[in-house]
């Protein structure tokens, strides 16, 4: 019965308010990328909605990979450069046979899936020691994963000798710029699509979801009720890093190339998609349909701010502002719920 | 000049899904103790938030020596000079006596005429004469965190002399305290009533309150149901007032039958040398088991225990015959134990999580279809049948549960036990801030339980639902179990008795003293 009453209040003038206000930022950037569109028509064009769409595909799973940590009140500033790292493993081992400057002259061409499986693997295990040292070891995720953040970068630099890694394989690229049936529906497109449904599901329909919603809920109460909290956590950051292994291999054959700044500063970008999105840094609240329309609709502004006609270096400025905000206004939500 | 130094007149608070002060008010005389009194979730502690500007009253307003003022903030507060020593003390353990009780105002001078630095050394003589006024004296240098908790609530109150208040604000202060402290703290409050301060004092001990308090005002479910000068007062009468019916029909008749033995604890003994030691005892099938003691009396540590949230270092836990190898929650769950722990908010609900979510937590296992996927359906099923059964008051299965107020959370908390259908419930504290109704409901739910055979403990700090409610009462003090009663047989007095058998002789004597007085 009083389902019912809230359901036929859902579209409520005063729901509808609480909506916009809980919305803002997507409201407000969808308001500016229409006026942007308006002024300058080519930003609907179609070449533009699929430059959208590859770029939020490839931030799409970065950002559900660190949406698990942010939804267990912890964070993951490691994001890039695994994502980075895992760019570098996989062009380094799916360079052209005949290319001159390879990185392992003496090494045959590989099966593509071997190399994806090992890079999933090299990035998983990171994940899994991030996971590790926060939950065992009880060190706060911001420093575990700043200190990962930059020793990943460190080992990277020394593996590839800072050197840009290019010659990729063709069968390798065509992964990034392939597709079925109509140009939209790229490899990248569907690889990510099929990642959105899996976690999907992973968090809505299996007993690992529900403990992880159940950690950021209320850890201790979550252990109390028989939730094994390290085993979730340490799980929640080897999917992450795995994510990060698929992102950073996917742009490594999107650019047809790698070097130790691919994917730099994508985890400020994934936060931001995700509480933009609507997950909370307060733990326990975060749906992937949320993740996908804020990493949209951060994508949206970057690129309208690039129709504006906005030179690079001032759109971190607004990027930044737009992260913070975004948080605060999160933070917001639960202040005045008190 | 109004007679009054404060009063609070028609004050409204509500939460979401709690209206949890409706036209409460409240009138404190200068150089008074005036003792606030109600059952737990009566709104007292709510009401002195409002006063100390921590909440936004919704309605009501405040009158300061006759003018009508608005307490924003805790500072307005205290520049008002009103002061509060809160139930859960908030130290900085890491710093000095000194920075405590200064912090947030420190002395400051100039070095050099234009630096501005603290000033230490003013800091340490204040402190030192603001602790003599409390009559303590140590090291102002001294790090917080290594005094006790009576003397870290005595630098609170320090604080509050400190800082020239008019009115002091005391929730709960003697909860933690034993019979010898509880004794110095009443030797501050007469000094600083006769020095003109109003004392709000707010305690569950009747004996106290008829001792220090000159005005009582009683509290019930939020509302103002009257003052009385306190030498008209009985403990009876207090307890009437602040339940609002006779105490005969508090407590549901139980039908229970205990019967053969399902779980014996032998030697139980914790880690740390202070916490539960040697503790021996049986359950039986179908058999309520109190467990009683005052604060500090480890029954909760104890139960933490034996469910594996805390170690032990030696002594077993025999469960139906066997011994039982627990060294973390989901050990004790898959054998049959439940824990409703003591403190919702921290270690029970799930707060932004679905009603839904909150009942299956603990048995998701359950529901798995083919290992992997949950069964949304099962699930569902489950949740209306308990929201059924416990009556649970909720809009739907997918409201948040921090919604709901505190007994149906509760009640949500006890469903996501049964669905794991435990043979033993441990139940700590299991009506603490719920409301009178709730309470009588959550009674005839644990009595219901029992009858089908299932064990209870139940820890409580309310002697009258220890004495209605339990077969057995075991009592703790310092860790050990000093005795069992007889449901029966079991007084306010008895287990009074048991429960302040301290081991020092000192402290022992003090208590007994206090106890029988």
């Amino acid at each position: 019965m009083q389902t019912q009453v809230e359901n036929k209040n859902r579209f409520s003038a005063a729901n509808i308010k609480s909506m916009l206000r809980d919305n803002i930022i997507i409201v407000g950037i969808i308001l500016i990328s229409l006026a942007v569109g308006i002024a300058r028509p080519n930003f609907f064009s179609i070449g533009n909605i699929r430059n959208l769409i590859s770029n939020t595909a490839v931030r799409f799973i970065i950002a559900v990979g660190v949406s698990g940590c942010l939804i267990t009140k912890g964070t993951d500033l490691s994001a890039g450069r695994v994502a980075g790292f895992a760019a570098c493993l996989s062009a380094i081992f799916l360079q052209k046979g005949d290319y001159a400057d390879k990185f392992y002259p003496g090494i045959g061409e590989l099966p593509i899936i071997v190399v994806l499986l090992g890079v999933l693997a090299v990035c998983g295990f990171i994940g899994a020691v991030n996971g590790s040292i926060i939950s065992l070891f009880k060190v706060p995720p911001f420093i575990a994963t700043l200190g990962m953040q930059t020793l990943v970068y460190g080992i990277c630099l020394v593996y590839t000798g800072a050197m840009p890694i290019g010659g990729l394989r063709r069968d390798y690229t065509k992964l990034a710029t392939g597709y079925v049936g109509n140009r939209m529906f790229t490899y990248v497109f569907l690889i990510a699509l099929a990642v959105g449904i899996f976690m999907w599901f992973l968090y809505n329909k299996t007993r690992h979801g529900k403990y992880m919603y159940a950690i950021g809920g209320n850890e201790s109460a979550a252990e109390v009720a028989g939730v094994n909290c390290n085993k979730t956590k340490i799980l929640i950051y080897m999917l992450a890093g795995i994510l990060y292994g698929l992102c950073g291999f996917l742009m490594a054959a999107k650019s047809g190339g790698a070097s130790v700044n691919t994917a730099q500063g994508y985890e400020l970008e994934a936060i931001a998609g995700c509480t933009i999105g609507g997950v909370s840094v307060n733990g326990g609240v975060g749906k992937i349909s949320g993740i996908l329309i804020g990493v949209l609709v951060f994508e949206l502004l970057k690129i309208a701010m690039q129709f504006m006609g906005i030179e690079t270096s001032y759109t971190y400025i607004v990027q930044g502002l737009v992260i913070i905000i975004a948080v605060a206004l999160d933070l917001r939500k639960y202040l005045t719920k008190k | 000049m109004s007679e009054y130094r404060l009063e609070m007149r028609g004050v409204v608070k509500t939460f979401p899904g709690v209206k949890a002060l409706d036209n409460a008010q409240l009138k404190l005389r200068p150089g008074t103790v005036h003792a606030l009194m109600g059952e737990n979730g009566a709104g007292k502690s709510t009401l002195m938030k409002c006063m100390f500007g921590i909440y936004k009253m919704n309605e009501g307003e405040i009158f300061y020596e006759g003018q009508k003022v608005t307490i924003s903030d805790p500072l307005a507060a205290l520049k008002m000079g009103i002061s509060m020593v809160h139930q859960e003390l908030q130290p900085i353990p890491e710093r000095s006596v000194a920075e405590n009780i200064f912090v947030g105002r420190y002395p400051m001078k100039k070095l050099f005429g234009f630096i501005p630095v603290v000033d230490h050394k003013k800091m340490y003589e204040e402190t030192e004469r603001v602790l003599k006024e409390v009559r303590m004296n140590f090291d102002p240098k001294q790090k917080l965190g290594s005094l006790s908790v009576s003397q870290m609530q005595s630098v609170e109150i320090a604080k509050a002399v400190s800082n020239d208040c008019k009115v002091l604000i005391l929730d709960e202060p003697t909860s933690s305290l034993t019979a010898h402290e509880v004794e110095a703290l009443f030797r501050i409050i007469e000094d600083l009533k006769a020095k003109g301060v109003s004392i709000v004092y707010i305690s569950h001990k009747m004996d106290e309150i008829l001792r220090i308090s000159d005005e009582v005002t009683i509290m019930r479910d939020g509302k103002y149901i009257g003052t009385w000068d306190a030498k008209e007062l009985t403990t009876d009468k207090i307890i009437t007032q602040m339940v609002g019916r006779e105490l005969t029909n508090l407590y549901p008749a139980r039908d229970n039958v205990p019967g053969e033995v399902v779980l014996e604890v032998k030697d139980f003994t914790s880690i740390h040398p202070r916490s539960f030691r040697n503790v021996s005892f049986q359950l039986r099938k179908g058999e309520i088991l109190g467990v009683g003691g005052l604060v500090g009396a480890q029954r909760t540590e104890l139960m933490e225990g034996i469910f594996g949230i805390r170690a032990h270092s030696k002594g077993s836990v025999v469960f139906k015959g066997q011994e039982m190898k627990i060294s973390r929650p989901r050990d004790a769950i898959t054998k049959g134990v439940a824990l409703l722990t003591e403190d919702r908010r921290a270690t029970g609900i799930l707060g932004v999580l679905s009603v839904a979510d909150n009942v299956s937590i603990a048995s998701l296992d359950k529901y798995l279809m083919g290992g992997v996927m949950l069964n949304d359906r099962q699930i569902e099923k489950l949740v209306q049948d308990n929201v059924k059964k416990l009556s649970i008051k909720t809009p739907s299965s997918k409201t948040q549960i921090q919604s709901l107020s505190g007994g149906n959370q509760q009640k949500v908390l006890i469903s996501r036990w049964l669905a794991n259908n435990p043979d033993i419930l441990i139940l700590d504290e299991p009506t603490r801030g719920i409301d009178v109704g709730a309470k009588y409901e959550i009674y005839c739910i644990i009595a219901e339980l029992a009858r089908q055979g299932k064990s209870i403990i139940m820890i409580s700090s309310e002697m009258g639902e220890l004495i209605g409610m339990s077969d057995r009462i075991m009592v703790m003090c310092e860790g050990r179990v000093t005795g069992f009663v007889d449901g029966k047989d079991a007084t306010q007095e008895n287990i009074m008795e048991l429960a302040t058998q301290f081991e020092t002789g000192s402290t022992r004597a003090a208590a007994q003293e206090s106890a029988t007085a």
